[in-house]
């Protein structure tokens, strides 16, 4: 990966733009003046000082936007830092991306929140934090969601710990009503979750271990829609895994809830089927589920019922992997793989289009977290990807800039292959 | 003889040639068994070491019998629970065991999955003795060697095993090895007992004792682990006996003569009576004596070969 200053003026000329704020891809060339787009268009004339470079063949999208991942800074700095965790985004293409609050201590505090920021403004892309909902995550008192949001929390989530008291969840869905930013909740009831270490189902009965049965995050999804109805408040739901939380969602946005919810690559692209290998890296929560359960979450994504693509990227030290199944911590790292995994196993079979696998990681996170995403116009900040939907590639450990390796789709053959990302005046070769 | 298999993980997928050819040699080592001099010195030379996650008495015993009658040389090492600490990672632990040269490993742990984690971090053979709430295929084995004995096949053998299906290990083996064979298999137990989708592995469930007992030619009756009770899954071992334990009385009403199995130990009183235990109609003591027997022929397959 090389990071470099952008030049006074570079012009790109011939690429594919996937646009979707105007919801088009065309053709054009782009010519970027002190970090702007000055111009856009086609056959645009070679003016003098400029560096010139052909895309032909290339895409341009803009920065994707992860709202979700896990940086793991402070605390746990043997797993990812916001630097290695910026490097880990520039290589997946992510310009923008959100960090969870299940730090070490955790981000309740307007101290820890800047400290994000500060951390951020020392890497090419824009971190925001998601502050907790309780103080330390304990689920008993809220935290100060008011000073949090105005030192730039974006949303509140105890990720990790759901919420298991119904009167605390409802206090903190009335309570964010202040600040205008959502509240979510990893929707698992962890009493019928149990020991379970994996989906219920005929997989977990082969292989001995202890079942999540797919009801655990189902009744968390619908308390937290009918809470959420009644407080009339903002709920974004996290990491939908299962067909019968998609059918709650749908429900509620039938009846014209403004709700929001996300969908991992993982669980998009893997089922419970693959957990015979008893590879704890694809050891997650909520687990992977069913063939049925991940058609149905395409079918989500397609018909809106599922706003956005998030990574869930969840870097964690090899040891606590390279052991038995009970103790593995949960979790995988996503943000290099997420694009090509899209690209790969959504858009190569026609699930999605090509634009609409962008809007999933682009304006559709953007919108539920309101970040401000530069579109592709004259005098926008100049914020976007270049990348080969194409190009057939090997994922391998050199391609990992996480500070963790913990994923189980090393050696997958994937398409679509970051070349380049346009972010902070910075042209990052990766 | 050769084995497809490399390792003995469980028996899932293990193809009928493979199970045939254990029996088969597990047969033959029965006679050495009964010999005044028990010992052959087909394993001299190869080192075996027995690697016990989890406490064990009667499989630990046997497999160091096996061993030892086949002369191969055994270190035992057991960690239970607070050796092998929290967060400690078994790769360590085993790796540091086989930089000193190991044929092969008996491997028991709480956990499934373990013992094929261990099957990629070592060069050597790995055999499985019980991994959690997985598979347990030298009880299956041993099993089947004992029905065969007593039935002369295995073939449309109708087999009913009853108890906690949903935690056992044993029933899971049972059920690759026996269906693998040909045999028809009943699970029975209360509805917590019996867990999701047993029956895509081509099994009957039934929650009525006395409906599996008038199919069964034999009976495997698996021990009730104690803390089930505490968990909410059965109201009290006083009732589960009530509905499921296998008294005389009810096997006298399924009027026809069932062979009995059980892995132990049991909990007599609890899912069976002392005097059925012991009854002619068992054979407990036989599934002891063949377990060293198969164990023999496990050990000589994969490691004698080579």
């Amino acid at each position: 990966m090389q990071i470099k200053n952008l030049p006074h003026k570079i012009l790109f000329k011939n690429a594919q733009i996937v646009d979707p704020f105007q919801e088009k891809v065309y053709q054009a060339d782009i010519l970027l003046e002190k970090g702007k787009i000055r111009s856009i268009g086609t056959n645009l004339s070679v003016e003098n000082n400029v560096v010139v470079e052909s895309l032909a063949g290339l895409t341009i999208a803009p920065g994707l936007v992860d709202i979700h991942a896990h940086l793991r800074e402070p605390g746990y700095e043997a797993a990812e830092t916001i630097a290695s965790g910026a490097q880990a985004a520039l290589a997946g293409g992510f310009t923008k991306v959100c960090c969870m609050p299940n730090t070490e201590p955790c981000l309740d505090t307007q101290e820890t929140v800047r400290f994000v920021y500060k951390k951020a403004e020392e890497t090419p892309i824009e971190v925001y934090p998601i502050a907790a909902i309780t103080k330390g995550r304990k689920g008993e008192e809220l935290t100060e969601m008011v000073e949090l949001a105005e030192v730039g929390a974006v949303a509140f989530s105890d990720d990790g710990n759901p919420l298991q008291k119904a009167q605390m969840m409802r206090n903190a869905l009335e309570y964010a009503r202040l600040t205008g930013k959502p509240i979510i909740n990893h929707a698992e009831d962890l009493d019928l979750k149990g020991d379970g270490l994996m989906h219920e189902g005929i997989v977990s009965t082969q292989l001995g271990l202890p079942g999540n049965p797919a009801l655990a995050e189902e009744l968390m999804v619908y308390r937290d829609l009918r809470l959420a109805e009644f407080t009339q408040a903002r709920l974004h739901i996290p990491h939908v895994s299962t067909a019968g939380a998609v059918e709650l969602i749908r429900q509620a946005k039938t009846r014209g809830q403004a709700v929001t919810a996300e969908v991992t690559p993982h669980h998009l692209c893997l089922t419970d089927e693959y957990l015979r290998t008893f590879d704890t890296n694809a050891k997650v929560s909520p687990p992977l589920r069913t063939e049925a359960d991940r058609q149905a979450l395409i079918a989500g994504l397609r018909d809106g019922t599922l706003d956005a693509i998030a990574t869930d990227h969840a870097p964690h030290v090899i040891d606590t992997k390279e052991t038995s199944f009970d103790l593995a911590s949960s979790g995988m790292i996503g943000l290099e793989t997420a694009l090509a995994l899209v690209l790969t196993k959504l858009v190569v079979p026609a699930h999605l289009t090509l634009l609409q696998a962008i809007k999933l990681l682009t304006v559709n996170p953007a919108r539920i977290l309101n970040l401000q995403l530069p579109s592709f116009k004259e005098g926008a900040e100049a914020n976007f990807i270049v990348f080969d939907p194409e190009e057939w590639w090997v994922f391998s450990r050199k391609d990992i800039y996480s500070r963790s390796q913990n994923t189980p789709f090393l050696g997958m053959e994937l398409t679509g292959r970051v070349k380049a990302v346009i972010t902070k005046s910075h042209h990052v070769i990766i | 003889m050769n084995l497809s298999i490399k390792h003995l993980l469980g028996l899932e997928g293990v193809p009928r040639e493979d199970i045939e050819a254990i029996l088969k040699t597990a047969f033959s080592f029965r006679e050495v068994l009964e010999r005044p001099i028990k010992r052959v010195p087909t394993l001299q030379g190869k080192t075996i070491v027995n690697l016990f996650f989890e406490n064990s008495t009667r499989t630990r015993i046997s497999f160091e019998l096996a061993e030892k009658r086949l002369s191969a040389d055994t270190v035992n090492f057991s960690a239970t629970g607070s050796s092998l600490a929290k967060g400690e990672s078994l790769k360590d632990t085993v790796r540091n065991l086989f930089a000193m040269k190991i044929d092969a490993v008996v491997m028991r742990h709480a956990v499934p999955g373990s013992v094929k984690l261990l099957a990629q971090f070592v060069e050597a053979v790995v055999i499985n003795a019980g991994d959690g709430t997985h598979e347990h295929p030298t009880q299956a084995l041993l099993d089947m060697m004992s029905l065969q004995e007593k039935f002369g096949r295995l073939e449309g053998l109708n087999v009913a095993i009853i108890g906690d299906i949903r935690h056992s290990r044993v029933a899971l083996s049972n059920i690759y090895g026996l269906r693998t064979m040909g045999a028809n298999i009943v699970v029975c137990g209360p509805p917590t007992f019996i867990p999701y989708g047993i029956e895509e592995l081509g099994v009957k469930v039934t929650y009525s004792l006395s409906e599996a007992l008038s199919f069964a030619d034999a009976i495997n009756v698996l021990r009730i682990q104690k803390e089930r009770q505490g968990k909410g899954l059965i109201p009290s071992l006083r009732e589960y006996r009530n509905v499921f334990g296998i008294t005389r009385q009810r096997l006298d009403a399924a009027k026809k003569s069932i062979t009995i199995l059980h892995p132990g130990p049991i909990n007599r009183g609890v899912e069976i009576d002392t005097d059925v235990a012991d009854s002619e109609h068992s054979i407990i003591l036989h599934q002891v004596l063949n377990g060293v027997a198969v164990r023999m022929a496990i050990l000589y397959l994969l490691l004698g070969g080579r």
